[in-house]
């Protein structure tokens, strides 16, 4: 039997194969879209740039040519210089290791926060429904970089700072998917043999309802990362965000703004970095939502 | 038992009137206690962020050479010696009777300066919405109804980048490209520098005001700074409201009364803009709200960009000063149009629509 049939066989032996045909199937349904693949491949590169930024980067990110300053692009310096003579393009590779690890952290936070308020407001119902959808809509109706502005402007300035208080402004939308899931699973009659298999509300809900909410979750955080790139960058524009010298994109293009006038590469090029990124998230999250959630296809 | 039954049926439709009338008024008063709700919960967030995430929010104001004394009294004058929910009721008593602090950068009361910067975010704001609107409605449309076309495309390349472009940078761009490059618009600011201050502020939007005032040439110079920044926001509605009527109209035109209007071979022109545009003006109606307080927040980069003397750059301005008050003032005002304009659009959803009532 070749792994192919082992993986599409209709009655799999074990979990294991189950969920590893269903991956399978997945993968080759999001390899039929073209858009979909070029999500994954700028979502990879972007991977692999960041654990490569060492040796794929041909200059320091923070080293310093003054005599090399405010440089156009050449073959020497791909994307120019900056105003301390620092190669922006080895600056770019190096802000991949921040973009991706706000974006992985934000999502580490507020998906599992969001998924398991959700699917906990879900399953109880009545009260603790009412005042944690409660709070959930409070948070869901206030723009999201304003209050994401004021938190940091509280917590202080930086890079951790801006990670959490990101955090905090998305975890609502997760939290009303999770309940919205949970309410649909929580009727049905495999949570009913299960409770009178006697487990306990956090055993039903970490166990059986969480797992069902998941795919949803991933769709739903795929598409939001673009919204939290652009979010980071505004912050690190603002002078919030990461500091200098640290090679955060938009920190970069705010650094650039005043050169724009004449020395255009500066501020342009991070703003292609992030542009190519978030494109990628939204073409993997549009794939992904076809793949795994066919009813709202085309939307 | 002899009851008139025409006695009865009256009454049954009075009594079903009145049940309408009463439930109606129950709605009403939802209403307004989930807005009600949803401003203290805003409230609750700027109190949580302004008093109780600073370590200690008294040296953030006597600064940390102060003296004991000095500490104490400013500690006692803002009410700190008090448990948190007083002066959270403190706070909700101050920002509801209109006094949200001093500015410690400008030295104004927080109050005056954001009726101060607010209508040039207004101003530009405006504008912003009614380029996504006017443009982005009829692309919206025509992409529907020509399936695959090149207008198709590009609305759809348009929705994308509104997603994922930086608007701070696209503001940048544009800078450098039409104002710096080509000479086509005005620079940062509201206006070129020998006509500030030259009109008097009635209604502090600078258009009206030049108007107003009959200068000319200085509304002449106000449009070529503002046409910049505001399609810088223009474009990102745009990109929100076409794609949002595409999906809508697609709806539409798969419907039957669709195709029974073609087969009775109804013009495509009326087909498109009477039988599929006007079901989905109403659902449009609150798209446009959400994209204007969407604006409202986006033009905190665009203003920052622009070094525009509105709300958002009296925000960001406040926030490298660590001025709180400032902060939290702009955030209240701002998180308060917002929330706002999102339940008036979802009212007059429901109003307008007689499926949703």
């Amino acid at each position: 039997m070749s792994t192919r049939d082992w993986l599409l066989e209709d009655s799999p032996h074990s979990r294991l194969q189950a969920n590893a045909g269903r991956a399978y199937r997945v993968f080759t349904a999001l390899l039929r879209n073209p858009l979909s693949v070029l999500g994954g491949l700028i979502i990879l590169i972007l991977v692999l740039t960041a654990l490569l930024a060492p040796w794929l980067a041909p200059y320091s990110a923070t080293g310093q040519d003054l005599a090399n300053r405010l440089a156009p692009p050449s073959g020497a310096h791909w994307m120019g210089t900056d105003e301390l003579g620092r190669d922006i393009f080895s600056r770019v590779i190096w802000g991949s290791q921040i973009t991706l690890t706000i974006v992985g952290l934000v999502a580490l936070i507020s998906a599992p926060l969001g998924l398991l308020l959700g699917a906990v407001a879900g399953y109880f119902g009545g009260w603790t429904d009412r005042v944690l959808m409660g709070i959930t809509d409070i948070f869901l109706s206030m723009p999201k970089l304003i209050l994401a502005l004021a938190f940091v402007a509280a917590l202080g300035p930086g890079i951790n700072n801006a990670i959490i208080a990101i955090a905090i402004t998305s975890w609502p939308a997760y939290a009303r998917i999770a309940r919205a899931e949970t309410l649909t699973i929580r009727s049905s009659e495999f949570i009913a043999a299960v409770q009178m298999q006697g487990a306990s509300p956090l055993r039903v809900i970490v166990g059986h309802v969480l797992p069902l909410c998941t795919s949803s979750m991933i769709i739903r955080v795929t598409l939001d990362m673009a919204g939290v790139i652009l979010t980071a960058a505004g912050l690190g524009f603002i002078g919030l965000g990461a500091q200098p010298p640290l090679p955060e994109w938009g920190a970069m293009i705010s650094r650039g703004r005043t050169f724009i006038l004449d020395q255009w590469w500066v501020a342009t090029m991070p703003g292609f970095a992030i542009i190519i990124v978030s494109l990628g998230f939204c073409f993997l999250g549009d794939g992904l939502r076809d793949v795994l959630d066919p009813k709202s296809e085309g939307k | 038992m002899s009851q008139n039954p025409t006695t009865a049926a009256t009454l049954e439709v009075a009594g079903a009137a009145s049940r309408r009338t009463r439930r109606r008024l129950l709605a009403i008063l939802g209403f307004v206690a989930t807005v009600l709700l949803t401003f203290l919960g805003l409230l609750a967030i700027t109190f949580f962020i302004g008093r109780v995430i600073p370590i200690d929010p008294v040296l953030a104001v006597v600064g940390d050479r102060a003296s004991t004394e000095v500490y104490e009294a400013a500690r006692v004058a803002m009410g700190l010696d008090q448990p948190l929910p007083i002066q959270f009721v403190h706070y909700v008593l101050n920002v509801f009777s209109g006094d949200l602090g001093q500015s410690v950068s400008t030295g104004r009361s927080v109050v005056e300066d954001l009726s101060r910067f607010f209508p040039a975010t207004l101003e530009m704001a405006t504008i912003g919405i009614i380029i996504g609107v006017v443009l982005g409605v009829p692309l919206g449309v025509i992409a529907a109804s020509r399936q695959g076309s090149i207008i198709d495309q590009i609305i759809r390349v348009v929705g994308l980048l509104g997603y994922s472009m930086p608007a701070f940078w696209l503001g940048l761009v544009g800078l450098a490209l039409f104002y710096a490059r080509l000479r086509w618009v005005g620079g940062p600011g509201r206006l070129d520098i020998f006509y500030d201050g030259l009109v008097h502020p009635v209604t502090g939007l600078l258009l009206v005001d030049s108007l107003l005032a009959g200068e000319i040439e200085i509304f002449w110079n106000a449009v070529t700074h503002l046409v910049l920044p505001a399609s810088v926001l223009g474009f990102f509605s745009l990109a929100y409201i076409a794609r949002m009527t595409r999906s809508f109209m697609l709806d539409q035109l798969s419907q039957e009364f669709v195709t029974t209007a073609r087969v009775k071979g109804v013009p495509e022109r009326l087909v498109i803009w009477r039988h599929a545009f006007n079901p989905i003006r109403v659902p449009l109606i609150t798209v446009i709200g959400l994209s204007y307080a969407g604006l409202l927040e986006g033009s905190v980069m665009i203003e920052t960009v622009f070094s525009w003397p509105g709300i958002g750059n009296y925000l960001t301005t406040a926030l490298l000063n660590a001025d709180m008050n400032a902060v939290l003032g702009s955030t209240l005002v701002i998180g308060a149009v917002f929330i706002f304009i999102n339940k008036i659009s979802d009212v007059l959803y429901r109003v307008l629509d007689p499926r949703a009532r």
